[in-house]
């Protein structure tokens, strides 16, 4: 498969330059080819008018080029100055490390951006948007004159992305070329000097700044977008699932979930909002019965959850679509058919301890034309899909049961277009149907196109409850744990 | 919604695009247990390198033994002289080597009839009896993502069991034979369920805990075999067994020494195909094996399967040892009863591919290089050691298949090769 079709790419010293494309569009590869972790079968990169062959990353670091990756490579039980200095460290006499030069380095960039970075701490005790700063210091520490974003906000709050553009505008002044990766308009309008728009694989365009969001985006996807979720007013019912006072403390013993209290009705979505990591993960993992140290109150229709086992909750009628679909919701190696009754375990999947083959064939084959799940036949391993078609597995497995619970952990993450509308629609499809729906997201596009109420999360504990409709700015700052004046909590 | 974002969050690539995604974006991958990737690697290859290994191993082992041959060594002390006499002296070592191991493993020609000439073949199914099982249980445990190393101990106690139930208890014919099987049986999987169950509840790593067990039940054993009363011959001061009475003897084929324990393997091979391949417990185990976390959010219970899975496959491994003291040696055993089984287990299991059918003939083809293994040491003077150099080599290309693809220039099975790519883009990442 060609991942690149003959890209030409210009990026001037001390410009901004975005480039733009869906997931898959062959962004991730013509920076990694950029960071001399792919060769490219065809055409050359130049520095300076000057042909690089770049072998490695380390080929590509001398040259000048740096890339703050989209998950760190940071080790986090090192401080500051080691994962600044590690891979090209330093030492004095007899090979002892040189912490103190590397230590003078963190101070000096830092100072000379206004990072506010001590060189000693640990980065695991450090905030998600500081570590991308200890990247950033990374990367200008072996005097980067490039420096690659690779979707440098998809872990940020709203905030925090706002202040990495002023540093992404500092570092431009400072004469440092930027190539920033995204799909995120609003981001691109901000910082970007020059817009290159790729779409499989192919440089679709030129855009300046000045662009509409409509028109970007439709060069993006190559046709009109219209992402709104065709949803009717929600009919909310009885509360379905209540839950009260729940905590949650995790395998490491630190308190994720923080007593949290909320229901959910019948025929409603609750979004749950929030950066990623600030204990979404963990409440979805109690409610579904994986966490093992929950106090407070779980019910489903008056019954209560809390305690039994993960069979015993899917078996109460509860959905749930992970939200690391290959580790948790699928078995890469199993066919499609597998996958599909990997929750079953009674009749009809199963009589007298055997696997009804005959019966799982038929309904195999049924809900891959029902959900339209796009492989060459049942016995395709889950492996080989693609994101959009593996999701579509799950979720024919989770709603082709009686239920009275659905539970969707960041159901689009990493899908396409296509695949992204087939998802909210079925969604919204299961709240029509009368039950409780919980939407846990990171994407504050998905929670407003879906939510019918909205919890946003803060470090484990609920910061408010709003409507559907609260504005962006104002749920922003809730997902930075501060409640706005006039939010009811 | 306003279309200010496309609300696709890149955090998880299309599959179509990971092929050409930097490890960095394919996270799952590297939050798989290393044992559990080296295994799906071992496991994962096609049977074409199964043969191959082996048609490598017999290779080097050809190497070997010219390498130790008089005549070579004599003939290639004048070998620019006389080129033609090492040549020559080379292809009589390596030939005599190997027809001697057919014929003592397959069929002997120099035999004037079938009956005489099959026999070799008929010891050959004897010795792969036990290995057939024994790999069967371990292939079992490999497939839960499972390494049972406890092979020697398993054995051991369910030979004991068995073999303690057959000297000790007159019963009548028939019942005898059943009763000892089971309790052989039932012993092995109480051993490898002990495993189970520590894994489930303490999260030990169950090789340490097989390797432990080993030494706890041979000890325990010998102290039974050198203990007057337990499992000691009467009168007796060796460390050995009474002979088992004739009424729990394994049947054996007339006039050979193939017993009633190799029909017993080929059902065993029926039952696990069956239990894998068919049965919902296999399912589980098979998605286990892959994935536990999806497996735990999918509702089944991994512990419960833990359990399950060492102690059939305890169970299976148990009656390699109850063919062993019922069938091979019936005159009563000591504590090298097991006689390496366990560990070569390991092996066909491993060559077989953990898939039943695969283990059935690894262990056939095992059981014949142990029986043509000695009439090659009697006919040609080649060490035994040479077949066990030649089975290791077997293990080592198998545990190394991109060696054996490199040497025949295979090319990379799908599944693998993306793991491969991704562990060489962490590792350059990683720098």
């Amino acid at each position: 498969m060609v991942a690149n079709d003959h890209i030409d790419l210009v990026v001037e010293p001390g410009e901004i330059h975005c480039l733009l494309g869906e997931n898959g569009a062959g962004k991730s590869t013509l920076m990694n080819v950029l960071y001399g972790l792919y060769q490219a079968d065809e055409g050359e990169i130049l520095l300076d008018d000057k042909v690089q062959h770049f072998a490695g990353p380390g080929d590509a670091m001398n040259a000048g080029i740096g890339m703050v990756h989209q998950h760190f490579m940071l080790i986090p039980v090192f401080t500051v100055a080691e994962n600044v200095m590690l891979g090209h460290e330093e030492t004095t006499f007899g090979g002892r490390l040189d912490l103190a030069s590397a230590r003078d380095k963190v101070r000096e960039i830092s100072e000379r951006f206004g990072f506010d970075l001590d060189p000693d701490a640990l980065v695991e005790d450090l905030p998600v948007g500081v570590q991308q700063r200890v990247e950033i210091i990374k990367a200008l520490s072996r005097d980067a004159k490039v420096l690659v974003f690779d979707e440098p906000t998809a872990v940020l709050t709203p905030q925090e992305t706002d202040e990495l553009m002023v540093i992404m505008k500092q570092l431009k002044q400072a004469g440092t070329s930027i190539v920033f990766i995204t799909h995120k308009l609003r981001e691109v309008r901000e910082v970007a000097d020059r817009i290159t728009v790729i779409r499989l694989g192919k440089v679709i365009g030129e855009a300046e700044p000045t662009a509409t969001n409509a028109e970007l985006a439709s060069l993006m996807v190559g046709r009109a977008v219209d992402l709104t979720v065709d949803k009717s007013e929600a009919k909310p019912g009885e509360p379905g699932l209540v839950v009260k006072d729940l905590s949650v403390i995790d395998a490491r013993n630190q308190l994720v979930v923080n007593n949290v209290s909320f229901e959910v009705r019948r025929g409603e979505v609750l979004a749950i909002a929030g950066v990623q990591g600030n204990g979404q993960t963990e409440l979805t993992e109690a409610l579904i019965g994986l966490q093992h140290k929950v106090s407070g109150l779980i019910t489903l229709d008056g019954r209560s959850l809390r305690g039994r086992s993960v069979r015993g909750i899917l078996d109460s009628g509860v959905g749930f679509v992970p939200e690391d679909r290959k580790e948790d919701g699928l078995v890469a190696e199993f066919t499609i058919s597998e996958n599909l009754m990997l929750d079953r375990d009674s009749e009809p999947f199963v009589k007298w301890g055997t696997l009804q083959l005959k019966y799982l064939e038929e309904f195999a084959e049924e809900k891959v034309k029902e959900f339209d799940i796009r492989a060459q036949g049942i016995t395709t391993h889950v492996g080989r899909l693609s994101g959009g078609n593996q999701q579509k597995v799950v979720l024919a497995r989770e709603l082709s049961r009686e239920l009275r619970l659905f539970i969707a952990a960041q159901p689009t993450r990493g899908l396409d277009v296509g695949s992204i509308e087939f998802v909210h629609t079925r969604i919204i499809e299961t709240r029509d149907s009368g039950v409780p729906v919980i939407v846990v997201s990171t994407e504050l596009d998905e929670v407003v196109a879906l939510a019918d109420r909205i919890a946003v999360m803060y470090r484990g504990g609920i910061v408010g409850i709003v409507p559907g409709d609260t504005p962006r700015d104002v749920l922003g700052l809730m997902m930075a744990g501060e409640i706005p004046a006039g939010v009811v909590a | 919604m306003t279309n200010d974002q496309i609300p696709a969050q890149g955090q998880v690539p299309d599959p179509l695009e990971t092929d050409q995604v930097p490890a960095a974006e394919v996270a799952p991958a590297e939050e798989e247990p290393r044992s559990n990737q080296v295994l799906r690697e071992i496991l994962g290859g096609s049977a074409m390198i199964s043969v191959l290994a082996v048609v490598l191993a017999l290779l080097v082992g050809a190497v070997l033994i010219l390498l130790t041959n008089k005549d070579v060594q004599a003939a290639s002390g004048y070998f620019f002289s006389r080129p033609g006499d090492t040549f020559k002296a080379i292809w009589d070592a390596v030939s005599g080597a190997y027809s001697s191991l057919f014929q003592g493993s397959i069929y002997n020609f120099r035999r004037p009839n079938f009956a005489d000439g099959i026999r070799p073949f008929t010891e050959t199914l004897k010795f792969a009896t036990p290995l057939i099982t024994a790999g069967l249980g371990v292939a079992l445990a490999f497939r839960v993502g499972l390494f049972n190393i406890g092979g020697r101990g398993q054995m051991l106690v369910a030979a004991a069991a068995a073999g303690y139930v057959g000297f000790a208890w007159p019963l009548p014919y028939g019942i005898h034979l059943i009763v000892a099987v089971v309790v052989g049986i039932v012993a092995g999987a109480i051993w490898g369920g002990i495993v189970g169950v520590l894994k489930a509840y303490t999260g030990a790593h169950e090789v340490i805990l097989t390797i432990m067990l080993n030494y706890v039940a041979f000890y325990l054993i010998s102290f039974l075999l050198a203990t007057p009363g337990a499992l000691q011959a009467p009168g007796s001061s060796n460390p050995k067994t009474p002979a088992m009475l004739p009424t729990a003897v394994f049947p054996t084929l007339p006039g050979y020494n193939l017993h009633l324990g190799f029909v017993l393997a080929i059902i065993a091979t029926a039952w696990v195909w069956y239990l894998i391949n068919r049965s919902h417990l296999g399912f589980q185990f098979r998605a286990v094996g892959e994935n536990p976390n999806a497996a735990r959010v999918a509702g089944i219970n991994v512990k419960a399967t833990y359990i399950w899975a060492m102690v059939l496959s305890g169970g299976l491994v148990g009656l390699a040892g109850v063919s062993q003291v019922l069938g091979t040696v019936t005159t009563g055993f000591t504590a090298g009863i097991d006689a390496g089984i366990g560990f070569d287990a390991i092996t066909v299991a491993l060559l077989g591919r953990s898939k039943p059918i695969g283990v059935f003939f690894a262990g056939i083809l095992f059981g014949a290089l142990k029986a043509g293994g000695y009439s090659m040491q009697a006919a040609n003077g080649v060490p035994i050691d040479i077949v066990l150099v030649v089975q290791s080599l077997i293990v080592l290309f198998i545990a190394a298949p991109p060696l054996v693809r490199a040497i025949f220039r295979l090319p990379l099975p799908d599944g693998v090769r993306r793991a491969v790519r991704i562990t060489e883009k962490k590792a350059v990442v990683s720098k």
